[in-house]
C-alpha cells in the first residue's frame, strides 16, 4: 500500500508551507475579533462568536480545499515530480488516493485548530466553561466533511482541465451546492420540462452542501442531532468515493508529455 | 531473454490548438538490450530519446508498438520494483531534505523504513552528498539535484537502470564519479540504459550503442563494429613542435592537425613512426601517444547525422 507514504508526504508538504500558517493566524485573529464584536452587542456574544467563527472556518476551509485540491495532482504534473512516482511500483490510483488523503489530514488538523480557537474564544467571552463550547464541535465536523467533499471535487476537475478552469468549476459547484434546496424547488416548480429535467439532474449530481451547514442553528443554541450527523457522514463518504473513482478513471488514461 | 525489448514503438505528439496535427517523435523503434550491458542511447536534440524513456516509464502510452522490461509489460508493479530511473529534468519535492526524499522513494519501493534509511545514507555518500544530506532540496544546485536523482534511482538496488542524460549538469569530478558508479554497477551485473550527448563518456563506458535521428534508428551495435578502423593507420600525438616541423611532418604524414599543445598526425603505417621520432627529436619536441587510428564516435556522428540534416 503506497497510499500511506504518499499521504504522509503530502501532509508534510503543507506542514512546511508557511503560507498555510499565515492563513491560520489570520483566521484565529478573525475569531478573536469576533469576541470584540460580541462585546458590542450585549447578550449576543456567544451567538456572534459561533456564527462568525464557524463561517470563517467554512470560507477559509473551502478556499484551502479548492486551491490545494487542484494543486495536488496538477502541480506534480507541471513540475515533473510525477515522472519519479510513475517509474516506481506505484499504481496511479494509489497516487491519487494518497494525495487526497494527505490533504484531508491537513484539513482535519486545520479544522481542529480553528474549532479549538473558537472554543477558546468562547471560554474567554463567557468567563468559564459552558455547554455552548461543546455544541460547536458537531457543526465543525459537518464543515470538515464539506471540505473533504470539495477537495474531491477540485481533484476530479484538475484531472481533466486546467487549474484556472478547475478553480472556477469547483467554486461554482460550491455555490450551487450550498443553494441545493433552491435548485430542488426550481426543479419542482419550473414550467418548462427541459428546465425541470436539467435542474433535477443537477440537484442529484452536485453535492448537497446545504445539509452540511448547521452554523445558524448552532449559534441559536441547537445541537446537531446524531442521526443527521451520521446520515451526512455516510452521504459524504459515498459522494467522495464516487468523485475519487471518476478522478482515478480519468487519471489512469492520461498521458504526461 | 532481453532485459529491455522495444518493438515498433511509435509516438505521435499532437500539436496546435485550433488546427491539430501530429508530429511523429518516434518512428517504429526496435531495440533490445541484453542483461549486464551498458547501452548508450544517442542522437541529436529532438531525436526522440526522452520520448522513449517516457514511454518506458509509463508517462506516455505509445501510439503504436510495445515494450517490455525484464520480460514484463510496462505496468507490471513487481517489475517496477526492480528498476530505477533518472528523469532528464529531475524535479523532486523541494520541501524535503535529500535524506527524507530518499527514504520516501524507498517507501514507494516497499523498502522497510530502517533499510531505506541505511540505504539512503550509503547512497548519499556514494554520490558525494553526505555533507548536504539534511539540507532542503530547494537549496540544491543543478548538479546536486542530479546527484540526488542518481541516488534515488538506486534506492531499491535495481537490476536495470534507465538514465536520461545522467552526466548533464555534473562538474568534471562528478562526471568521473558517475562514470565510476556506472562501471561499479556494471561489474555487479546490472543493466544500464542511458542517453547522453557526451560522446567520449559513451565511448569509454558502453558495450553497445544505438543512434537515433528524427525518431528513427540510424545505427546500433558494438562500438568496435560501428566505428571504422582505418586499416593499419597510426595516430600519433606530439607536443612542442613549431611550424617548420609541421611542414616537415606533412611531407610523409597522411594528415597533420595542429592542436593547442602540438599536433596530431595520421601515419600510413607503423613504419613511419621512426621518421616521425627523428623529426620531432630534432626540434626538441615530445611524443605524447601512438595509437591505431580509429574513427571516433564524434566522427561517426558527424558522418551519419551531419549528412542527413
Ligand atoms: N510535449 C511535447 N509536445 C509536442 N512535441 C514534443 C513534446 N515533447 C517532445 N516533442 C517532440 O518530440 C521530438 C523528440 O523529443 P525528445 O524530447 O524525445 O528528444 P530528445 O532525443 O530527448 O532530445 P534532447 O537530446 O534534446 O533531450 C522532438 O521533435 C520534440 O519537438
Ligand atoms: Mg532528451
Amino acid at each position: 500500500m503506497k497510499i500511506i507514504p504518499i499521504a504522509l508526504n503530502t501532509f508534510r508538504e503543507s506542514a512546511r508551507d508557511r503560507a498555510l500558517y499565515n492563513l491560520m493566524v489570520f483566521v484565529i485573529l478573525l475569531i478573536i475579533a469576533s469576541v470584540v464584536m460580541g462585546r458590542i452587542a450585549v447578550g449576543q456574544e456567544v451567538k456572534i462568536v459561533i456564527d462568525l467563527g464557524l463561517s470563517a472556518m467554512t470560507v477559509f476551509g473551502v478556499l484551502m480545499s479548492i486551491f490545494l485540491g487542484i494543486g495536488l495532482v496538477s502541480k506534480e504534473i507541471e513540475n515533473g515530480a510525477i515522472a519519479n512516482i510513475l517509474s516506481k511500483p506505484v499504481r496511479r490510483t494509489e497516487f491519487i488516493l494518497g494525495k487526497y488523503f494527505g490533504l484531508c489530514l491537513t484539513l482535519f488538523v486545520s479544522s481542529v485548530v480553528m474549532a479549538a480557537a473558537i472554543t477558546g474564544a468562547l471560554i474567554y467571552a463567557q468567563g468559564g466553561s459552558d455547554a455552548a463550547q461543546w455544541r460547536l464541535w458537531p457543526a465543525a465536523w459537518l464543515i470538515f466533511l464539506e471540505l473533504t467533499i470539495m477537495t474531491a471535487v477540485a481533484l476530479l476537475f484538475s484531472c481533466f482541465s486546467s487549474p484556472a478552469l478547475s478553480a472556477l468549476f469547483a467554486l461554482l459547484i460550491f455555490l450551487i451546492g450550498r443553494w441545493s434546496p433552491d435548485l430542488k424547488l426550481f426543479a419542482e416548480t419550473s414550467n418548462s420540462a427541459a428546465v425541470r429535467a436539467v435542474s433535477r439532474a443537477l440537484y442529484h449530481l452536485l453535492p448537497n452542501l446545504a445539509n452540511f451547514n448547521y452554523i445558524n442553528e448552532t449559534a441559536h443554541g441547537e445541537v446537531a442531532p446524531w442521526r443527521m450527523i451520521a446520515g451526512n457522514t455516510v452521504y459524504a463518504v459515498c459522494y467522495i468515493a464516487a468523485a475519487l473513482a471518476a478522478a482515478a478513471l480519468i487519471f489512469n488514461r492520461r498521458n504526461f508529455k | 531473454m532481453s532485459v529491455i525489448e522495444i518493438e515498433n514503438l511509435t509516438q505521435d505528439y499532437q500539436i496546435g490548438f485550433w488546427r491539430k496535427r501530429n508530429v511523429r517523435a518516434l518512428d517504429s523503434l526496435n531495440l533490445r538490450v541484453e542483461a549486464g550491458e551498458v547501452f548508450g542511447f544517442l542522437g541529436p536534440n529532438g531525436a526522440g530519446k526522452t520520448t522513449t524513456f517516457k514511454i518506458l516509464m509509463r508517462m506516455l502510452r505509445p501510439t503504436a508498438g510495445e515494450a517490455r522490461i525484464l520480460g514484463q509489460p510496462l505496468d507490471d508493479l513487481r517489475m517496477r520494483a526492480r528498476i530505477g530511473y533518472l528523469p532528464e529534468r529531475p524535479y523532486f519535492y523541494h520541501y524535503l531534505t535529500a535524506r527524507e526524499f530518499l527514504v520516501f522513494c524507498g517507501a514507494l519501493c516497499d523498502l522497510p523504513r530502517d533499510r531505506a534509511a541505511k540505504r539512503a545514507a550509503d547512497l548519499l555518500d556514494q554520490v558525494g552528498l553526505s555533507d548536504s544530506a539534511d539540507k532542503h532540496l530547494r537549496k540544491f544546485s543543478k548538479g546536486m539535484l542530479q546527484r540526488a536523482g542518481l541516488a534515488q534511482a538506486l534506492i531499491n538496488d535495481p537490476e536495470v537502470l534507465f538514465l536520461d542524460e545522467p552526466m548533464s549538469g555534473l562538474d568534471p569530478l562528478g562526471r568521473r564519479e558517475a562514470r565510476e558508479l556506472i562501471a561499479n554497477l556494471r561489474a555487479r551485473g546490472k543493466t544500464i540504459f542511458f542517453s547522453s550527448h557526451i560522446l567520449t563518456d559513451v565511448e569509454a563506458m558502453c558495450d553497445r550503442v544505438a543512434i537515433l535521428n528524427r525518431g528513427r534508428l540510424v545505427e546500433s551495435g558494438r562500438l568496435s563494429e560501428i566505428l571504422k578502423t582505418r586499416s593499419n593507420e597510426i595516430e600519433a600525438v606530439v607536443s612542442g613542435v613549431n611550424e617548420e616541423i609541421l611542414a616537415e611532418l606533412r611531407e610523409f604524414a597522411l594528415e597533420v592537425q595542429p592542436t593547442p599543445e602540438g599536433a596530431r598526425a595520421r601515419l600510413e603505417s607503423d613504419r613511419d613512426i621512426a621518421r616521425l621520432l627523428e623529426v620531432i627529436h630534432h626540434a626538441n619536441g615530445r611524443l605524447v601517444s601512438v595509437n591505431p587510428a580509429r574513427e571516433s564516435l564524434e566522427d561517426f556522428f558527424m558522418r551519419e547525422i551531419g549528412g542527413m540534416k
